[in-house]
C-alpha cells in the first residue's frame, strides 16, 4: 500500500514536471547572450528583449494583438453574459438547445473555422483589418464567458430578482443591482479566459489578418518557419507571464467570491 | 394558441420568452455569421462547381492516396495522443482529487498554468528541446549515452509529443471533476466491507470515474483531429495532418473545392464522435457546462 502510494505520487510529479518544465525553461534561454539556445546559457544578457523592443514591425504587432484581445474580450463579456443569462433564466427547450451553438466555436475545428472566417471577410471586405480580427475573436471568446457565467449564474438564487421585481424596480436595475454583484466574479473570469484565448490565437490570424494589421502570434510563427530566432523566446516568456498572471488573477477572483459566499451563508 | 393568450400568466411568459430571446440574439447572430454561414458557405462549395453538381471532390477521398493516408494518419495519431493523456492524466486527476485542499490547489495549478499558456510558445518550447542541438539531445550527449544527435524533431514523435503536451490538460480538468464529486464514503464502505485496495478502485471508483474519461477522451480526440501548430511546426512535413491538407489546397493550390470537401469530411467526423459520445453522457457535460 505505502509503496504503491510512493509509486503515484512519484508518477504524478513526474507527470507535473513534465507539464511544466518546458514551458518555465523558455525563460533562462530569453536571458541568453548567444544567438543559438543551448542550455545553460553561455552568458546573461537582455539583447533579445531590446531586439524585441527595439524592432517597430514586432511592436506594431504587439500594438495589434493588445487592441484586438481587449476589444474582443469586451465585446464577448456583454453579448456573452447576455446570452448566458437568458439560457439560465428560461426553461424553453428552444432556448436551451440554442445554448449549443454558442458552445460551437469550442467545437469546430481551428482551421475550418479559419478557412470559412476567410470566406466570409473575403465577400464583406474585412481581410486584414482590425475590425475583421477583432469580430473574429469576439466569436472564438463568446464560449468561455457563456460557460463562465452560466457556472456563477447556477449558484445564484433567481429568486432574488423576483423580490427585487415585486419591491418596483425595473428588470435592467435589477440585473445590475442585485444579479451582477453576484455573479461578478464568473464574469470577470469569462472575460480574463476571452482575453487569454485571443491574445493566443493564432491559426485565424494566420488567415485573416495582414498587411499592416498582423498579429503578434502570426509574426512569430511567420518567424518561426524560417529559423528559430531568439527574439520569439523573449517575445514567449512576455506572453506565459501575461498568462501566467490572468490565471493567478482569476484564481484569487474566485477565491474571494468564494469567501463572500461563505459569509453570506 | 388563442385561448392562451386571454391567460394572463400565458402572456407574460410569452412576453418573457421573447425577452429572452432577445438578450441572446447578440450572441447567436455572430455565431451564425462568423461560424454557419461559413460552414454551410464550405459545404455548398464542396458539391458545386462552375455551375453544377459534382461529386468530384469527394471522388478524390477514394482515388487520391494522400487524402485518406492523411486521415490514416490524423486519426492514428488522435488514438495514440488519447490513449497516453489518458495514461498520465488518470493518476493525476486521481491524486488531485485525494490531496487535502491545499495541495491540491497547487496540483490544478500546475495543470492550468500550461493550459492558460499559448499553444505557440508550447509548440515553441519543444521545438527548442528537442532540436537538433536542443537541451535534450545535448543532455545526452554529455551523459554520454549518444553519440550522434536523436531526430525528435521533423516527424511524428516531436508531433505527438508536443500534441499531448498541449492536450494532457483537457484530460484532467474534466476527470477532476468527475472524481470530486465521488463521495469517499462509497470507497470507504467498500474497504471496510473488506475490499482489497485495487479492487475497491476497479468496482467502485474506476466506473465511477467513466463519465470523466469519456469527457476527456471526446475532447482531446477531436482537438487532435483539428491539430495545426504542432504538426505544422514540429511535423517538419512528414506527419501531414487534415488541416494541414486544408490550409494548403487554399494557400499554395488555391483549390477551394478540395478545400471545402476535406473540411466538410473532418467535420462530420467530428460531428459523429460527439453525436455517438452523447449517446453515454450528456453534451453539456462534455463542454463543462453542467
Amino acid at each position: 500500500m505505502r509503496t504503491s502510494n510512493l509509486l503515484l505520487y512519484g508518477f504524478v510529479a513526474l507527470v507535473l514536471a513534465w507539464l511544466i518544465i518546458p514551458i518555465i525553461i523558455i525563460v533562462p534561454m530569453s536571458f541568453s547572450s548567444a544567438r543559438f539556445l543551448t542550455f545553460p546559457p553561455p552568458s546573461w544578457s537582455l539583447r533579445w528583449y531590446e531586439a524585441y523592443l527595439g524592432n517597430a514591425a514586432w511592436m506594431q504587432a504587439t500594438r495589434v494583438s493588445l487592441i484586438v484581445s481587449v476589444s474582443s474580450a469586451i465585446l464577448a463579456t456583454v453579448l456573452g453574459t447576455a446570452a448566458a443569462y437568458a439560457l439560465n433564466m428560461t426553461s424553453s427547450r428552444l432556448v436551451r438547445s440554442l445554448q449549443m451553438l454558442l458552445l460551437l466555436p469550442l467545437v469546430v475545428p481551428i482551421v475550418i473555422t479559419a478557412v470559412g472566417v476567410f470566406l466570409v471577410y473575403a465577400q464583406v471586405g474585412l481581410l486584414a483589418s482590425m475590425t475583421g480580427l477583432i469580430l473574429a475573436n469576439m466569436m472564438l471568446g463568446l464560449p468561455y464567458v457563456v460557460i463562465s457565467v452560466l457556472v456563477g449564474l447556477r449558484k445564484f438564487d433567481a429568486t432574488q430578482e423576483m423580490v427585487s421585481r415585486s419591491l418596483g424596480m425595473n428588470r435592467l436595475r435589477t440585473f445590475f443591482v442585485v444579479t451582477l454583484p453576484q455573479i461578478r466574479p464568473s464574469v470577470i473570469s469569462g472575460m480574463l479566459f476571452a482575453f487569454i484565448s485571443a491574445i493566443d490565437e493564432t491559426v485565424v490570424s494566420l488567415f485573416i489578418s495582414g498587411g499592416e494589421y498582423q498579429t503578434l502570434t502570426k509574426r512569430m510563427f511567420t518567424a518561426l518557419r524560417d529559423e528559430i530566432d531568439p527574439t520569439i523566446a523573449a517575445i514567449s516568456s512576455l506572453l506565459t507571464a501575461i498568462s501566467f498572471i490572468l490565471v493567478m488573477l482569476v484564481a484569487l477572483n474566485a477565491r474571494s467570491a468564494d469567501r463572500k459566499q461563505g459569509k453570506v451563508a | 394558441m388563442t385561448t392562451s393568450t386571454s391567460n394572463p400568466s400565458m402572456q407574460h411568459d410569452r412576453r418573457e420568452q421573447r425577452l429572452m430571446l432577445l438578450l441572446l440574439a447578440p450572441a447567436l447572430l455572430v455565431i451564425v455569421s462568423l461560424l454557419i454561414v461559413p460552414l454551410v458557405w464550405l459545404a455548398w462549395q464542396s458539391i458545386w462547381q462552375d455551375g453544377g453538381f459534382t461529386v468530384i471532390n469527394y471522388q478524390r477521398f477514394l482515388t487520391d492516396s494522400v487524402y485518406w493516408m492523411t486521415f490514416l494518419q490524423t486519426f492514428r495519431i488522435a488514438v495514440v495522443v488519447t490513449l497516453v493523456t489518458l495514461l498520465l492524466g488518470y493518476p493525476v486527476a486521481y491524486v488531485a482529487a485525494a490531496l487535502p485542499q491545499r495541495w491540491s490547489v497547487l496540483v490544478l495549478a500546475m495543470v492550468l498554468l500550461p493550459f492558460w499558456t499559448s499553444v505557440l510558445v508550447r509548440a515553441y518550447a519543444w521545438l527548442i528541446l528537442l532540436q537538433r542541438t536542443g537541451i535534450v539531445n545535448s543532455a545526452l550527449k554529455n551523459a554520454g549515452l549518444i553519440d550522434t544527435p536523436l531526430l525528435l524533431i521533423n516527424n511524428e514523435f516531436g508531433t505527438v509529443m508536443a500534441t499531448i503536451h498541449i492536450l494532457l490538460p483537457f484530460m484532467v480538468l474534466p476527470l477532476y471533476a468527475t472524481m470530486k464529486k465521488i463521495p469517499p464514503e462509497l470507497t470507504m464502505a467498500g474497504a471496510s466491507l473488506g475490499g482489497s485496495p485495487s479492487h475497491v478502485f476497479t468496482r467502485i471508483f474506476l466506473p465511477l470515474s467513466l463519465p470523466g474519461m469519456i469527457a476527456g477522451m471526446v475532447l482531446v480526440f477531436v482537438l487532435t483531429l483539428g491539430f495545426y501548430i504542432t504538426p505544422e511546426l514540429l511535423g517538419g512535413g512528414r506527419t501531414y495532418m487534415v488541416s494541414m491538407l486544408v490550409s494548403r489546397n487554399i494557400q499554395v493550390y488555391n483549390e477551394w473545392g478540395a478545400a471545402s470537401s476535406i473540411s466538410v469530411v473532418l467535420m462530420l467526423c467530428v460531428f459523429l464522435i460527439f453525436r455517438l459520445a452523447s449517446l453515454l453522457i450528456p453534451f453539456e457535460r462534455i463542454m463543462g457546462t453542467r
